[in-house]
């Protein structure tokens, strides 16, 4: 009893003292969520609980940011099937059950609400890193179908709920690793041959909102206070910011609310609009040191699974950026994409947090000689 | 667990994704730049039309109309002012259905056909993101209705502004006019910077004569909105410049009295101070009430106006025309001295009948078988017609016209009101060119004692009358005194009214005149003896009686009541007083008079003791008789 006692004492104490964390990562990863809290007190108008709220999200993901590092790679690699199949299967369950504004992204397990779509964000490159790992690289067709099918499988349902953003984020990240298993070139001209081919299908299987949000990326003045405003209220916030921004606080188009979805999906606009293209150039360069971070460790990682898992979180982290940063900048359709780290609420501060404490444990275990057994 | 440690090299593998990492992330890096091109688009070249778009969502400007100008009389008393008022405004684009909400409003609020009407007019002319009017001078009541209904209805709110008001009702009603709404045709030619934010304008009267004056210069405000429209702050405000306060020359008092005399019988008064032409009173009865103009009038009020047999809408000081009757024998006489065709001493005898040669018709004196010999102040104070037949005879009818035409018979006197009417002075070139008929020398006879086609405003014959009492100096008649900047700036004296030089030759001569006039007022067989009874200064006067139609028969109605000549006369009275210093000069059309001396000259003795009141002179009677 003592003995239980002493050792947890002593592991939270290692957990707290001797992390085992990359710092330059670390460091980045405070300073953006720094910036985040800061974009979004202003985006929310200097409302208390939502700054609170955002921000015990960040502790919650911090810790399990440093549990997840305690946990060794190879153990994450023996339960990567099972977690894939019981997210899987909770998007099931979600597309059964599930609960949420039009569209069935929630489960509600009490005290807990979450959409089980983060977990894929997750559980999708574990599972692709997993089979392709144990796999001859580079992969043939018939790996590819294999990993085709587990990328399509929870990718549909999710694009199904719908939500055509996560679904995007969690194909992207098995897609990433299938990149980095050192896919032949050939063959992904072949796919993206394919994917071309499809997008009229795509397109037939598409909700009418999805199809709008489309059509008004592609015209936005043909629907000005409809679904197009989104786009030109945007591009309006980030065109008035200039060269040095409004200043804290002083964006009129957040402040005044012509902005929609200011604390979310749009926090970027926010951003650009009160700090300027300077802000714009520095929080990019900093999303850009932070995935090139994670692709250092994951290029430095000691095993092919951790290698693709890694690259295909840091790359899939990008894909949120590019996205996010494309929509209010009026080059990406509106998609559901959150700004990693600054926009407000959902699972996804946690989830990618959580991500980076893969990436934490993947650069502690780095040698051969794996400490914790 | 599946291994295939033999067909799998860890060492390549790394290699290989080495390589893939590196190549991905050149990738990301080019999308990210890319992803920042964009950003310099919008953040840089863009920037200036963002910003302007930027300011476009969140600045509105609105316009602040000026409060008009106030108007007072010459001694302060208020005719027209402001009222805070609330009115019912919708914003097109902001309704979604809006007969639908109409019809529901319409149980909250009762909107009446006209306000639909007007509403839909302006709706049809203005963007749909203009505000615009639906039911002015909501109650109280209506207010807390709408305020608690105001959730049922988007883009329909209550707005506060000044509502034109004349706390004097029906007694302005034909000096101040009133303001309206803005029609299509005064919208077309305003100045819309000048006019922005304001919906009324002057439509008659003072109001419309000085709109420049009284309209001021309309301020702004730059509101920062929310995208629910909803005011935050003001960004920056120019107040609007009040229009000009006005001080008219009319004396509230005189007004009040000759409005009270005249007791609803149809007619008009006009008093003109002969120094300088300002109108101390012009007065027309029957009148309406101005306010009811001011939002707007209802069809029924406006047919009751329009339909009321002694057509209160009618401006009879400005625009009525009558024969001028006896009143202007006082002028034909000072154009038989100055033109030397008599002196005061000539004289003629009136035997009852005046006859042409060789004409059978007779002209008549007003008494059966004259007054006998009479000489010119003898021949005003009597009125004796035969006197003047044969002056206006041996005049004729060219010389005359021209003579009576120096007083302003025949032409607008110049009042600033709109509108004036010009009466007719008859002359055979006057004949020929409107009627295309050769001249009698008949009408020559008749035109001596102001009747025929000779027909003048009480306006007109008020000017005539002050040019006579100034000793020929013709005043155009003023209303406005002064102006003033606001409240407490100082009076600014309005230009005097151009005045031409005398046309007098011989003040001996106007001096006969007066005292004709006041022997009607004073002598023994004056036409209004008795009227002068207690004045603390000397009337000089005129009566006329005209006839409103020809008499059919030459026989004399002597057993007619006054009841039955009313019906026929119009009732004149012309005078001005102190005789010899004339202030004041007063001229009183009854419509239904049986005599100007019996009928009109009491209404005149009202107003000019209202006049004698103000000048801080005892009231009636005197103990000292008036001298003259």
């Amino acid at each position: 009893m003592n003995d239980t006692a002493a050792r947890l004492r002593h592991a939270l104490l290692r957990l707290i003292v001797r992390p085992r964390l990359d710092l330059p990562l670390a460091l980045a990863l405070l300073l953006l969520a720094g910036v985040g809290l800061l974009t979004l007190t202003s985006a929310a108008d200097l409302e208390v609980h939502v700054i609170v709220a955002q921000a015990t999200r960040f502790v919650l993901g911090a810790l399990l940011l440093l549990a997840v590092s305690r946990v060794p790679p190879v153990r994450l690699r023996s339960l990567t099937p099972w977690l894939y199949a019981i997210s899987t299967l909770l998007l099931v369950v979600v597309a059964v059950l599930g609960e949420g504004r039009g569209a069935h992204r929630w489960l509600n397990l009490g005290l807990l609400r979450f959409q089980p779509s983060e977990l894929l964000k997750l559980t999708m490159p574990m599972m692709v890193a997993w089979f392709l790992a144990q796999r001859p690289l580079p992969p043939r067709w018939r790996d590819m179908a294999v990993v085709g099918l587990l990328i399509a499988v929870p990718a549909a349902l999710i694009a199904w709920q719908p939500d055509l953003g996560t679904a995007l984020l969690v194909a992207a990240a098995g897609v990433f690793a299938l990149f980095l298993s050192g896919l032949s070139w050939w063959r992904i001209g072949v796919l993206l041959g394919a994917l071309a081919g499809a997008l009229p299908v795509a397109w037939h299987y598409m909700h009418q909102y999805q199809r709008d949000r489309v059509l008004t990326f592609l015209h936005p003045e043909s629907d000005p206070l409809g679904t197009g405003w989104h786009i030109i209220q945007s591009e309006i916030a980030v065109g008035s910011g200039g060269w040095f921004g409004k200043g804290w606080h002083q964006g009129t188009q957040s402040r005044l609310e012509f902005l929609p979805e200011h604390t979310t999906d749009f926090i970027f606009a926010v951003f650009a609009e009160e700090f300027g293209l300077i802000g714009v150039i520095l929080l990019v360069a900093l999303y850009a040191f932070i995935i090139g971070r994670c692709l250092w460790i994951a290029a430095n990682a000691r095993d092919t699974y951790s290698r693709l898992l890694g690259g295909a979180l840091a790359m899939s982290f990008f894909v949120y950026v590019m996205v996010n940063g494309g929509m209010i900048t009026g080059i990406l359709p509106v998609v559901g994409v959150p700004l990693p780290l600054v926009s407000y609420g959902g699972t996804s501060a946690v989830s990618l947090l959580t991500g980076f404490g893969v990436l934490m444990s993947i650069h502690a275990h780095r040698k051969l000689i794996d400490s914790a057994g | 667990m599946l291994r295939r440690p033999a067909l799998k090299d860890p060492r390549r593998e790394h290699a290989r994704f080495r390589a893939r990492a590196w190549t991905g992330y050149a990738l990301i890096l080019l999308a990210l730049t890319g992803l920042l091109t964009r950003f310099v688009w919008l953040q840089v070249v863009q920037h200036q039309e963002f910003v302007t778009r930027a300011n476009a969502n969140r600045i509105r400007l609105v316009y602040l109309p000026p409060p008009r100008g106030l108007i007072y009389d010459r001694n302060g008393v208020l005719l027209a002012d402001n009222i805070p008022a609330y009115r019912l405004e919708v914003v097109p684009e902001r309704v979604p259905h809006m007969q639908s909400m109409l019809q529901q409003l319409a149980q909250v609020v009762p909107l009446s056909t006209e306000d639909l009407r007007r509403f839909h007019d302006e709706l049809a002319q203005q963007h749909p993101f203009q505000s615009v009017p639906l039911r002015m001078k909501l109650s109280e009541d209506e207010i807390a209705r709408f305020a608690v209904n105001q959730w049922r209805f988007p883009g329909v709110a209550v707005v506060p502004y000044l509502m034109r008001n004349y706390p004097q009702g029906k007694l302005f009603a034909h000096v101040l006019g009133y303001v309206g709404r803005i029609d299509e045709s005064e919208q077309a030619r305003l100045d819309p910077e000048r006019y922005a934010g304001t919906l009324q304008i002057g439509k008659s009267g003072i109001e419309r004569q000085y709109e420049d004056l009284l309209h001021g210069k309309p301020g702004y405000e730059l509101v920062e909105v929310n995208v629910d429209q909803r005011p935050l702050r003001v960004l920056e405000r120019v107040p609007p410049t009040p229009g000009r306060n006005l001080y008219l020359s009319i004396d509230a008092r005189l007004q009040q009295a000759g409005e009270e005399a005249f007791a609803g019988r149809p007619g008009a008064a006009v008093a003109i101070d002969p120094r300088n032409g300002q109108v101390l009173a012009l007065i027309s009865v029957p009148s309406y009430d101005p306010n009811l103009f001011v939002s707007g009038i209802s069809d029924a009020d406006y047919r009751a106006l329009l339909t009321d047999p002694d057509k209160p809408l009618l401006n009879r000081a400005l625009r009525g025309l009558y024969p001028p009757g006896s009143t202007i024998k006082p002028y034909l006489a000072l154009g038989g001295l100055e033109l030397g065709l008599r002196t005061p001493q000539d004289t003629v005898d009136s035997t009852g009948e005046f006859y042409l040669p060789g004409q059978k018709r007779g002209y008549r004196d007003d008494q059966r078988g004259g007054v006998g010999r009479v000489a010119m102040v003898q021949a005003i104070e009597q009125s004796v017609n035969t006197y003047f037949y044969r002056l206006a005879l041996d005049m004729g009818i060219d010389r005359l016209a021209a003579w009576m035409g120096r007083f302003g018979f025949g032409r607008p006197s110049g009042i600033d009101l709109p509108a004036e009417a010009s009466g007719v002075l008859p002359s055979p070139a006057w004949k020929r060119a409107t009627l295309h008929q050769p001249w009698y020398l008949g009408e020559t006879v008749i035109a001596g004692i102001g009747q025929g086609y000779w027909v003048v405003t009480p306006l007109q014959l008020a000017h005539a009358l002050a040019t006579l009492a100034d000793h020929g100096v013709a005043h155009a008649p003023r209303l406005l005194l002064a102006e003033q900047s606001g409240m407490g700036a100082p009076r600014v004296p309005a230009a005097p009214a151009p005045a031409a030089p005398s046309f007098a030759t011989s003040v001996p001569d106007w001096d006969t005149v007066v005292q004709g006039m006041i022997g009607v007022v004073n002598g023994d067989k004056g036409t209004a003896r008795g009227l002068g009874v207690g004045f603390p200064y000397p009337i000089a006067g005129k009566t006329g009686t005209a006839e409103r139609y020809s008499r059919t028969t030459s026989a004399y109605d002597t057993h007619l009541t006054n009841e039955q000549l009313a019906e026929r006369h119009r009732a004149l009275f012309e005078c001005f007083t102190p005789a010899e210093d004339p202030h004041i000069a007063v001229v009183v059309v009854l419509e239904h008079g049986a005599w100007g001396g019996s009928a009109a000259a009491p209404i005149a003795r009202k107003i000019l003791d209202a006049w004698a009141r103000e000048r801080g002179l005892p009231d009636t009677p005197l103990t000292e008789a008036p001298p003259g």
